[in-house]
């Protein structure tokens, strides 16, 4: 019961996460494997693929948190009954399509480009946060929802103070769900030109060295662990 | 205080009433209960008073006020609303949750916290232990005594129970029932209460209206429909044992026809005299005896004794005395008197003081 | 749309090639992850404590990006279907591993005395009573990890497995539309066709234990 605080455990797994990729960083800047990799890494590069990595996270991530939240509560109200079960229907299915298929369909039809990228990521990432949130929201005892209305409290009121703060942690695991398979799904996406550590991976693939190679690999693993590790603390603060 | 007039109830979709033509009065500081198989439309009764439910036809008056003339919420504000243990918000702390009614009505802080404290004293909650704390660690017993103070916190003339004490173990239920009664007393709320435990609507209501098909077969007092069932269905209803049942209805306290008590020292005469009595009646009569204070003694047989025996009365008594509290029912008594094999039983008030002496010939006689 | 029938229609025995590659690539990676799924999510039994490291461990491995996982194993498989398959085995591990752990330990312990009552011995119980219980809890976890397979191996072809996913790579190489559909269309149907082919299979193992 008393896990629900932040203790100093939380902070074991970002300390060597962040430690490693100081580690690794320096590593490589310091010590290339040849004049290939000196001329193409440099500290500025770095900083700039991590800092576009996780602007393509947080780009798709908010806007999938943005559209699939509300559209999960509107489709959790009892008048969208039949409507939601066809949803759900639909959401699962797009679920289990594997990410680099969705990209694919989305470049096959708009073209190659960081916008493709970003549109693929919100549309795949939408779909466990919408289904999540209507099965929090659903989820909600329907005695707790009638005390609140029976002791005169607003529809609106009731869905703000009752129903979001119940539904709030089964929201928060979609939300991390998304978060991570964004991570996974955006290094996929520099090879259609969103850009990110994706492109490391590219490079260092094309030019043939590990190092540029795991620069990318590692930072995309590194960013993912502590992405779900954070997620995951505050998916445990929220649950009762 | 509440007047339920013709009121049907008919569910979209549907053509068959659920509540039909039903007329029910339920006066000022009264228990109402509302029992009957499920379906039988007494939940939709209930929550037509507080339009969780829209009536189809007819009206409803609280407080000599049409409900649908008033806003539902300010309406809803003013009617305390108990449901199983489900009903608390789990995301909220024990204070929090009784708080809601004042929150919504924004009374200021310290008032919240005063009445918060208040309330959990009535329920008999520890408010420093507990008030912090969320539902979930709470025992099924506890959550509903929050549930009860949750409907109590603004006060309302007027409270809603359903099933409230239905997910309870039997232990914890009756405890619970208990407890309840004892603040219903002080508090004189107007309560409709809905179950479909006849045990449980003979123990709580001051009047039942035992419903069937949407309609109110029999309104009266737990004693009217024990007695004088109108139809098969309610003398089914209140089962075999009608009269077991009765003596759960009547309180020691209450109980008229008593044997009596002789105090000693005092009424020595009297009761030599009344030994003298009975030798020629030869029943198995007894009588209680109270020492100074009216501590109970025990009790005498009058028919084991012959004319001119001299055994001192103090030597007669047979203890050791048995005591019930005035507030138990004369099915509690019984109760006592099967489990010890005794003949008879003091009743006694809060500082153990003789009030009267039952016999098992007093509860033949009290539900004669 | 018509184009791309007819480019389908063209390219069979190709598409039919690639086809077969990621069938098989998946189903050995499969064979392989339900072996040793089964025997790690048993022995870990044995050991709460043990199982509680493993199953966190392997819910790390599968936070890792895949095509980041296929990376760190070049260095030490090279290129191919070898470090494909064993970046497949990695990440199909955990859903068996953990459901075989659950669907063992969340038997009713009745049925387990019972049998002990009956004089059955710790391998027969093992055999004919958990295992045929926890079947459709593991049947789950086993649909789970195809379904993340097949994805997979699309990304292999990244590290040249082959497989439906080279048409995708490829037809964003060379900017052929026709490829990168067909290749992304052809995946998003199996995934589908097999996802819900098993839940038919999972309803029945349910239906058999009741």
């Amino acid at each position: 019961m008393e896990t629900k605080k932040i203790t100093i455990n939380d902070f074991i797994l970002p300390i060597i996460i962040i430690a490693l990729s100081i580690g690794y960083g320096y590593y490589v800047l310091t010590y290339p494997v040849d004049t290939i990799v000196s001329n193409y890494l440099s500290l500025p590069l770095i900083f700039k693929m991590v800092r576009q990595h996780f602007y393509l996270i947080l780009v798709s991530a908010s806007l999938a948190i943005a559209t699939s939240v509300p559209l999960g509560i509107l489709l959790s109200r009892p008048m969208f009954k039949r409507v939601r079960s066809l949803i759900v229907g639909i959401v699962n299915v797009g679920q289990t399509i594997p990410s680099l298929a969705v990209i694919a369909l989305f470049v096959g039809i708009l073209g190659i480009g960081s916008k493709t990228a970003i549109f693929a990521l919100w549309m795949y990432s939408l779909l466990p946060i919408l289904n999540n949130t209507i099965a929090g929201m659903t989820g909600v005892s329907p005695f707790i929802i009638d005390s609140a209305i029976g002791m005169g409290m607003t529809k609106v009121r009731t869905l703000f103070f009752v129903e979001l703060p119940i539904a709030l942690p089964v929201i928060m695991a979609g939300i991390r769900t998304a978060v991570v398979i964004n991570v996974a799904t955006a290094v996929i996406a520099a090879y259609v030109g969103a850009g990110g550590l994706g492109d490391f991976i590219i490079a260092g693939k094309n030019i043939n060295r590990w190092q540029i190679l795991l620069l990318g690999a590692g930072y995309a693993s590194l960013i993912a662990l502590l992405l779900d590790h954070i997620l995951g603390v505050v998916e445990r603060i929220l649950t009762q | 205080m509440i007047k339920i007039e013709n009121v049907t109830k008919v569910y979209p979709g549907s053509d068959k009433a659920v509540v039909q033509d039903l007329n029910l009065h339920i006066e000022k500081g009264e228990i109402c209960v509302l029992v009957g198989a499920s379906g039988c439309g007494k939940t939709t009764t209930m929550r037509m008073i507080n339009r969780l439910i829209d009536l189809t036809e007819g009206r409803i008056l609280v407080a000599d006020q049409d409900i649908h003339s008033v806003d539902p919420i300010k309406l809803r504000l003013g009617i305390g609303y108990v449901i199983q243990e489900t009903g608390l918000f789990p995301h909220y702390t024990i204070e929090k949750n009784i708080a809601t009614v004042p929150i919504e009505l924004k009374w200021d802080k310290n008032r919240i916290q005063e009445r918060v404290r208040e309330l959990m004293g009535l329920v008999d909650l520890d408010y420093e232990q507990y008030a912090k704390k969320k539902p979930s660690s709470l025992s099924g017993g506890q959550k509903q005594r929050v549930g009860v103070a949750r409907a109590l916190a603004a006060d309302p003339p007027i409270m809603l129970m359903d099933e409230p004490f239905g997910a309870l173990d039997p232990i914890t239920r009756a405890k619970l029932q208990n407890e309840f009664l004892d603040i219903q007393a002080r508090i004189k709320k107007t309560i409709v209460f809905v179950t479909h435990d006849i045990d449980e609507a003979m123990k709580m209501g001051d009047k039942i209206a035992v419903m069937q098909d949407g309609k109110v077969v029999q309104y009266g007092t737990p004693h009217e429909i024990l007695t004088a069932p109108v139809n098969k269905f309610v003398e089914n209803l209140v089962g075999e044992n009608r009269i077991l049942k009765r003596l759960s209805l009547i309180t020691c306290g209450e109980q008229q026809v008593n044997s009596p008590i002789y105090n000693l020292p005092g009424d020595e005469e009297t009761l030599i005299e009344r030994i003298a009595q009975n030798e020629r009646l030869s029943t198995h009569q007894i009588v209680g005896i109270a020492g100074e204070e009216k501590t109970p003694l025990g009790y005498i047989p009058l028919f084991k004794y012959d004319r001119g025996d001299s055994t001192p009365l103090l030597d007669r008594i047979v203890t050791p005395p048995l005591t019930i509290h005035q507030n138990k029912t004369l099915f509690d008594a019984l109760g006592v008197l099967f489990n010890t094999g005794e003949r008879g039983v003091f009743v006694v008030d809060d500082e153990g003081r003789a009030l009267s002496f039952i016999t098992m010939t007093d509860l033949f006689e009290a539900v004669q | 749309m018509l184009e791309l029938f007819s480019f389908i229609v063209k390219r069979q025995s190709k598409i039919f090639e690639l086809l077969g590659q990621h069938v098989s690539m998946v189903l050995t990676a499969l064979l392989v992850s339900i072996i040793i799924g089964t025997i790690i999510g048993y022995l870990i039994t044995y050991n709460k404590k043990l199982a509680k490291v493993v199953i966190y461990f392997c819910s790390m491995l599968m936070t890792i990006p895949s095509l980041a996982l296929f990376v760190f194993l070049i260095p030490f498989l090279g290129i191919g279907d070898k470090p494909a398959i064993a970046g497949l085995v990695i990440y199909t591990l955990l859903p068996i591993v953990r459901n075989v752990y659950v669907g063992l330990t969340n038997i009713d312990p009745a049925v387990i005395s019972s049998a002990v009552g009956m004089g059955m011995t710790g391998l027969g119980i093992t055999l004919k009573i958990k295992f045929p219980l926890a079947l459709p809890v593991i049947f789950a976890g086993v649909r789970t990890s195809v379904v993340m397979g097949i994805g997979l191996g699309a990304i292999a072809a990244y590290i040249g497995a082959g497989g439906l996913g080279e048409y995708i790579f490829q037809g964003i190489n060379r900017g052929n539309n026709n490829m990168i559909l067909t290749g992304a269309l052809l995946i998003a149907l199996i995934t589908i066709i097999v996802d819900k082919l098993m839940q038919i299979l999972q309803k029945k193992a349910e239906g058999m234990i009741r």
